[in-house]
């Protein structure tokens, strides 16, 4: 399963992400990262150019839901159609409000990473 | 005759490692590492090495300075927070600034969208620090301020505010944040490429040498790299190495190492081992001290004090229970306080959540006045001192934290190893290794991987972020910029970028800038213009 990691907005806390990195890789995962501050178009067109399987956001600042349906309508608009998840300080009730923009699963705050590399795993292209 | 041990055979025990590596042993007596240090019997607070502390008589005199993290919103409810906090007993202020402000963008930004107040107050013209601050004395209460890559941008606000209310510069204390090193470690608000980001560093130091000579430009932060994964014997030597760095660039101006070490100070962390943190705290005093007198040949005794802040610990609250982060902070306050801090600030329960409720801030404040009044943790110095396993354990990580320094100058420096990424590389596989260790049960946490426990629904009151808040701070920035001079404005920013063509201090043209209400999203715009943007290495 190849993965693109992403961090958009201005949240520059990267520690989880990189542990999903370490782990998924550790589960013969290939992973792309996108580094820190991405704008959600430069996201789209990293997925354009590297056609993962998955993507996966890490918003750790409380700005998920308008930067989910930021990407919700990019995707559209350029029509890329890779299912993509999101995860980081999200709280537990939010949960089915960014399963509504189009995040196929968000993962709340005290998700295991060990959770989110099986549901990757188990992921059926 | 030296006291023996008696080992029980029969009993079997688990060898004990701390995360810095060094062993435990059950027992420390009159023996081994603890003579290692010749001086040790003589060694006292306020004198050179300082590895009891910096002042003689410490808390018997004066405790620690309470500054809790505080802003959100606008600058306006930010105001209404600080004074809630200083009426409560509060002795300084510890400034947040939301990510659109420590990222050099003004609040209309594209870029800003959701970010506006929301993890931190917006700050846009010198006209919000007014705000801020209103009726707060800045003679009596001391004003720290977190920022890093806009950091000279709001420091020049600060002085500007400070000047325009009548308050001498030359007396003017408080301290930034403004380690941008450590950004690029952790924390991620960088901006600049790191050559550009570090001589914007070395700029405050070299004016507040000058002009604002009891102002701490640089708070040195051991803490970031350490909730990225580092050790706490690599949170000292990474931040050391990182104190040297912005020392030797200082000095390469001319300007003498005494002028502005006795202004550099620290952040660190406190999670983990009690005692491994005491002792890296007494050691790091002792080793700082030396670093500064041997290899710097400083004359002032105050340019050899490791000053700190310590009390928070991020990394090791908890989602879970969350409750059971007040009992976490009130053991980091503890150590903190027996560890000789200058400044104490501590998370709150809910900061694995949400930024602080007024309730959880208030049991954040009332946590370490409980301590100062009730526990009688001020009426004598360093009470640790003496202890066979404290004293010990001082010893070994003063020798670790040499080691792991050592490693940095050897691999070419930690200004090298930052812009090719490699000490992010080694601190993120660290950050991995502790998740697995965590995940594995080697590392126990409460409520995680023991003594769990099925959770109602919503444990924690959310701070709710304040939309109209930050459309009002779009307005009054638009207003602003309507009725600012702004053909004077246009000139002070090229004057800026003239500066930084020039390479010259930067300072006095961004107060100049900052004083005609020019934004920090026009001025830091303007030095990315000459400076360029940060490209950050991929690792992990």
């Amino acid at each position: 399963m190849k993965v693109l990691l992403a961090k958009p907005g201005l949240d520059g806390h990267d520690v989880g992400v990189k542990v999903l990195a370490h782990a998924l890789k550790a589960a013969g995962h290939q992973v792309v990262y996108t580094g820190l501050r991405k704008s959600i178009e430069e996201i789209v067109q990293k997925a354009k150019t590297e056609n993962p399987d998955v993507i996966g956001l890490s918003i750790l600042s409380g700005t998920h839901q308008i930067l989910c349906e930021k990407m919700n309508a990019e995707m559209k608009n350029n029509k890329v159609n890779i299912p993509w998840i999101v995860g980081g300080n999200i709280p537990a009730e939010d949960v089915n409000a960014l399963r509504k923009t189009g995040a196929i699963e968000a993962f709340p705050t005290g998700t295991q990473i060990e959770t989110v590399v099986n549901y990757i795993s188990n992921f059926k292209k | 005759m030296e006291p023996s041990v008696v080992q029980n055979k029969k009993e079997e025990i688990k060898n004990v490692f701390l995360e810095s590596g060094l062993e435990v042993k059950p027992l420390y007596t009159f023996t081994d590492e603890y003579k290692k240090n010749p001086d040790f019997k003589e060694e006292l607070p306020g004198q050179y090495p300082f590895t009891r502390g910096i002042h003689p008589m410490m808390y018997r005199k004066r405790p620690f300075t309470i500054r809790q993290y505080a802003g959100f919103a606008s600058p306006e409810e930010t105001n209404e927070r600080f004074n809630f906090l200083i009426k409560n007993g509060q002795t300084g202020l510890n400034v947040a600034f939301d990510l659109s402000t420590q990222c050099g963008l003004d609040s209309d930004d594209p870029r800003a969208l959701g970010e506006v107040g929301r993890v931190g107050m917006a700050i846009d013209t010198l006209e919000d620090f007014e705000i801020a601050f209103n009726g707060i004395d800045l003679d009596k209460i001391t004003v720290s301020l977190t920022v890093n890559g806009s950091a000279i941008v709001l420091i020049a606000m600060y002085f500007a505010l400070a000047e325009k209310r009548g308050y001498d510069l030359k007396n003017l204390r408080g301290t930034a944040q403004n380690d941008i090193l450590k950004e690029f470690i952790g924390r991620g608000t960088w901006i600049f490429p790191v050559d550009k980001s570090v001589k914007l560093v070395v700029d405050t130091i070299e004016y507040c040498a000058q002009h604002v000579p009891k102002y701490s430009p640089v708070s040195v932060c051991g803490y970031h790299i350490r909730e990225s994964g580092a050790n706490p014997v690599q949170e000292m030597a990474y931040a050391f190495c990182i104190a040297k760095a912005y020392s030797d660039e200082t000095m390469k101006r001319g300007i003498d190492i005494d002028e502005f070490a006795s202004r550099l100070s620290f952040n660190f962390d406190i999670y983990g081992n009690l005692f491994e943190q005491i002792a890296k705290f007494r050691a790091g005093r002792r080793l700082w001290a030396k670093i500064m007198r041997e290899e710097y040949q400083t004359k002032k005794e105050e340019s050899c004090w490791m000053r700190m802040i310590a009390g928070g610990g991020g990394a090791g609250l908890t989602k879970e229970q969350p409750e059971n982060n007040i009992v976490r902070t009130a053991y980091y306050a503890l150590v903190s306080a027996l560890s000789g801090t200058q400044t104490m600030a501590l998370c709150t329960y809910d900061e694995a959540f949400t930024i602080p409720t007024e309730k959880s801030a208030e049991i954040a404040l009332r946590t370490m006045q409980i301590m100062i009044k009730e526990m009688g943790i001020c009426d004598t110095v360093d009470p640790l001192g003496g202890s066979y396993y404290v004293e010990t354990l001082t010893n070994q990580m003063e020798a670790a934290i040499k080691k792991e320094m050592t490693k940095v100058d050897e691999q070419g420096g930690i200004i090298k190893g930052v812009a090719t990424g490699k000490i992010q590389e080694a601190v993120s596989h660290q950050a991995y290794q502790r998740e697995k260790a965590i995940q594995d049960g080697v590392i126990l946490k409460v409520g995680v991987n023991c003594f769990k426990k099925e959770e109602a629904k919503r444990a924690i009151e959310f701070h709710p972020y304040n939309i109209e808040a930050a459309k009002r701070q779009v307005e009054k920035l638009k207003r602003k910029r309507a009725e600012r001079n702004n053909e004077k404005v246009k000139l002070l920013l090229n004057v800026v970028r003239d500066d930084a063509i020039k390479n010259v201090n930067l300072m006095p043209s961004v107060i100049s800038a900052v004083k005609e209400y020019a934004t920090v999203g026009e001025i830091i715009g303007a030095l990315k213009e000459v400076y360029g943007e940060y490209d950050e290495p991929i690792f992990f």
